[in-house]
């Protein structure tokens, strides 16, 4: 096992696309880091670059205490699962196996040895002489799990392993990885676009957009403090509410004022720094219905959602056609119906506040 | 309606297989017909099966010869320019390279020259090599017309194959080259069998070139001998027939035991499916 390090990372394709501007990183030993974001930002540019399938147009990439940017994959020694899984389909599953080692020209009692702990580990023993075609697609995603463990490389590399699975399989593998991740104590790049995937798997998270690390910290660090806008509207669902607000001195209190909206802030080093206005971002578990006279703001119920243990509302703001839309997950006890007008408070706590301009967080 | 519908195109394929097959049926026949009856109003069925075109072939013109001239030239033509052409197809296919679409059009120009326009240089380019009337003297200009189909053919199936195969490869510990003779190959093997019956057949059968580059019948080709079998008051149809089936008979076998290669998709399985 080895770290995984970036340093100042760029990357250029021919036809001009940007996917990575400046990424550093260090991956620690033994750790699971997962890269997520949309598509298109990079994640998976960064993956490769890692891999040693692209080359970066600057910047170094280190394994352990070796510089490998230039190093082809072959010489890398790392195990990558590619979401297609990419399985040798003129190879039985027990050739699919071995390939890494025989490449590595390991003895054949060695490559035994391993495959058949591999075999047993992910329960594919009954398969082994079976080719990928013969096979389930959750089988298939064992053998490419199966191809990457019996080399016990350096680090691990997953580009989106679990999306062509159905959603029971998904969960069920992820839990595994996690089991598998522990058990092995190897470090692992994870790449998703899920962030359901990414808060459930990662030590730590690395949320990417536009070719950039938005926000690098451990999942609740990422889901309770976004480093920025566009995190936190990318971590959690439903996605979290924003309203650009003027900060205005009310009752000698400073208050985000946005329509009909006021909410008083605990005043900080941020309010200068956020000039004349700011972004206020709020998750829809953060609201809670009130009486109107209590309220932050009032709102007409738009749509109702059960979701079973809570109820997801969608909110009208105002009355007028341009009204702002909230969303807003409550206990199915508030009994809210369409076109109530209900008071929404927001949990103080948990306000997310950035700044209009760069849409950094300010509180 | 219904009855009609499903017959149609059991007819149209009936009709298409006898319009191919029936020319060689009758050169069967024909050549199985003794000489003096092949003039006659044409039977249908053989009246009377005999084997002397056969026997005249092998005993009294020596076929064997341009037979063996044949496949040595076919043959070793088709081995280089299928193992020639893989690599090059899979360079164009995958590496990144400058000018690759200039290459590739480049090599597709190379094809459409009207092979008797170069007939004339050619002979002379060869017989400053002293290569007129050898192997390699028919081979290498074989090889500038049918490499560039085989490049062509090759990087349309290349390019198809799943990039994260060889990604896949490579990562598990496998040089490019590696990657491609252990995984590129074995999946490509239907590709590959398709361009080497296609090349194989293209030198089996060129007339052209054989003829001109050759002198004396120790070197003719299968084509050139047929051709060259006319005497100067008789055409012996017969013989020539004969002839005509014992050159067609291995292409067929040929195409035919690459029947299943070709028609089989070996990629099930290897991605998502």
């Amino acid at each position: 096992m080895a770290s995984v390090r970036l340093e100042d990372v760029h990357k250029t394709y021919p036809n001009g696309h940007v996917a990575a501007r400046g990424l550093t990183l260090a991956i620690e030993e033994g750790e699971l880091l997962v890269f997520v974001g949309p598509s298109g930002c990079g994640k998976s540019t960064a993956l490769r670059m890692i891999a040693g399938l692209e080359t970066p147009t600057s910047g170094r990439v280190w394994i352990g205490d070796r510089d490998v940017t230039q190093l082809p994959p072959q010489e890398r020694d790392i195990a990558m699962v590619f979401q297609s899984y990419a399985l040798y389909p003129h190879r039985t599953v027990r050739e699919n196996l071995a390939f890494g080692l025989r490449m590595r020209g390991s003895s054949r009692t060695l490559i035994e040895e391993r495959v058949a702990r591999a075999a047993f580990a992910l329960g594919l023993e009954e398969f082994l002489d079976r080719k990928p075609g013969q096979l389930s697609g959750g089988q298939r995603q064992r053998v490419a799990l199966g191809r990457a463990i019996v080399r016990e490389p350096k680090a691990f590399l997953f580009d989106e392993p679990l999306s062509n699975l159905d959603a029971k399989l998904r969960v069920d593998t992820r839990a595994e990885l996690g089991r598998l991740h522990r058990r092995l104590g190897a470090t692992m790049v994870y790449v998703t676009h899920d962030q359901e995937e990414a808060m459930t798997l990662g030590s730590r998270v690395a949320v990417m957009h536009d070719g950039v690390f938005q926000h690098v910290a451990p999942p609740m660090d990422v889901y309770s403090r976004p480093a920025n806008r566009f995190v936190a509207g990318f971590v959690g669902s439903p996605a979290m509410n924003f309203f650009d607000c003027d900060c205005e001195e009310r009752e000698g209190a400073p208050c985000l004022v946005s329509g009909a909206l006021s909410v008083p802030v605990q005043a900080g080093e941020w309010v200068r720094k956020a000039g004349p206005g700011a972004i206020l971002g709020v998750r829809p578990h953060d609201i809670e219905l009130c009486a109107a006279s209590d309220c932050d703001v009032p709102a007409r119920v738009d749509v109702v959602e059960p979701l079973g243990s809570e109820v997801l509302l969608h909110l009208q703001l105002g009355t007028d056609a341009e009204a702002e839309h909230v969303r807003a997950v409550v206990s199915p006890e508030a009994g809210a119906r369409v076109d109530d007008v209900v008071g929404l408070r927001f949990h103080r706590d948990r306000l997310h506040i950035f700044k209009s301009s760069s849409k950094t967080r300010l509180n | 309606m219904s009855g009609w519908r499903k017959w149609l195109p059991v007819g149209v394929v009936g009709l298409l297989v006898l319009a191919t097959a029936f020319p060689f049926y009758w050169a069967v026949v024909s050549s199985l017909t003794p000489e003096a009856r092949l003039f006659e109003a044409p039977p249908l069925l053989p009246v009377e099966l005999v084997f002397d075109h056969y026997r005249a072939l092998f005993d009294e013109r020596n076929f064997w010869i341009p037979i063996r001239n044949s496949l040595i030239v076919a043959g070793t033509t088709t081995a280089l320019c299928v193992s020639v052409g893989a690599l090059c197809a899979y360079a164009l296919a995958r590496l990144d390279f400058r000018f690759k679409g200039l290459i590739l059009g480049f090599i597709l120009a190379v094809t459409m020259f009207p092979q008797i326009s170069i007939v004339s240089p050619l002979y002379l380019l060869l017989r400053e090599l002293r290569l007129v009337n050898t192997y390699p003297g028919l081979i290498l200009p074989y090889l500038t017309f049918a490499m560039p189909l085989t490049v062509w053919l090759l990087v349309g199936f290349f390019r198809q194959l799943p990039r994260e195969l060889e990604e896949a490869a490579m990562v598990d510990g496998a040089s490019r080259l590696t990657a491609f003779r252990e995984i590129i190959i074995p999946l490509a093997l239907p590709g590959l069998a398709t361009t080497a019956i296609l090349t194989f057949v293209y030198s089996w059968n060129e007339f052209l070139f054989a003829l001109s580059f050759t002198l004396g019948p120790e070197r003719h080709t299968v084509p050139v001998a047929i051709a060259l079998f006319r005497g100067q008051y008789q055409v012996p149809w017969g013989q020539i027939l004969a002839a005509a089936v014992v050159a067609t008979a291995p292409v067929a076998a040929l195409v035919l035991a690459f029947q299943r290669r070709i028609v089989q998709g070996l990629t099930a399985g290897a991605v998502k499916g």
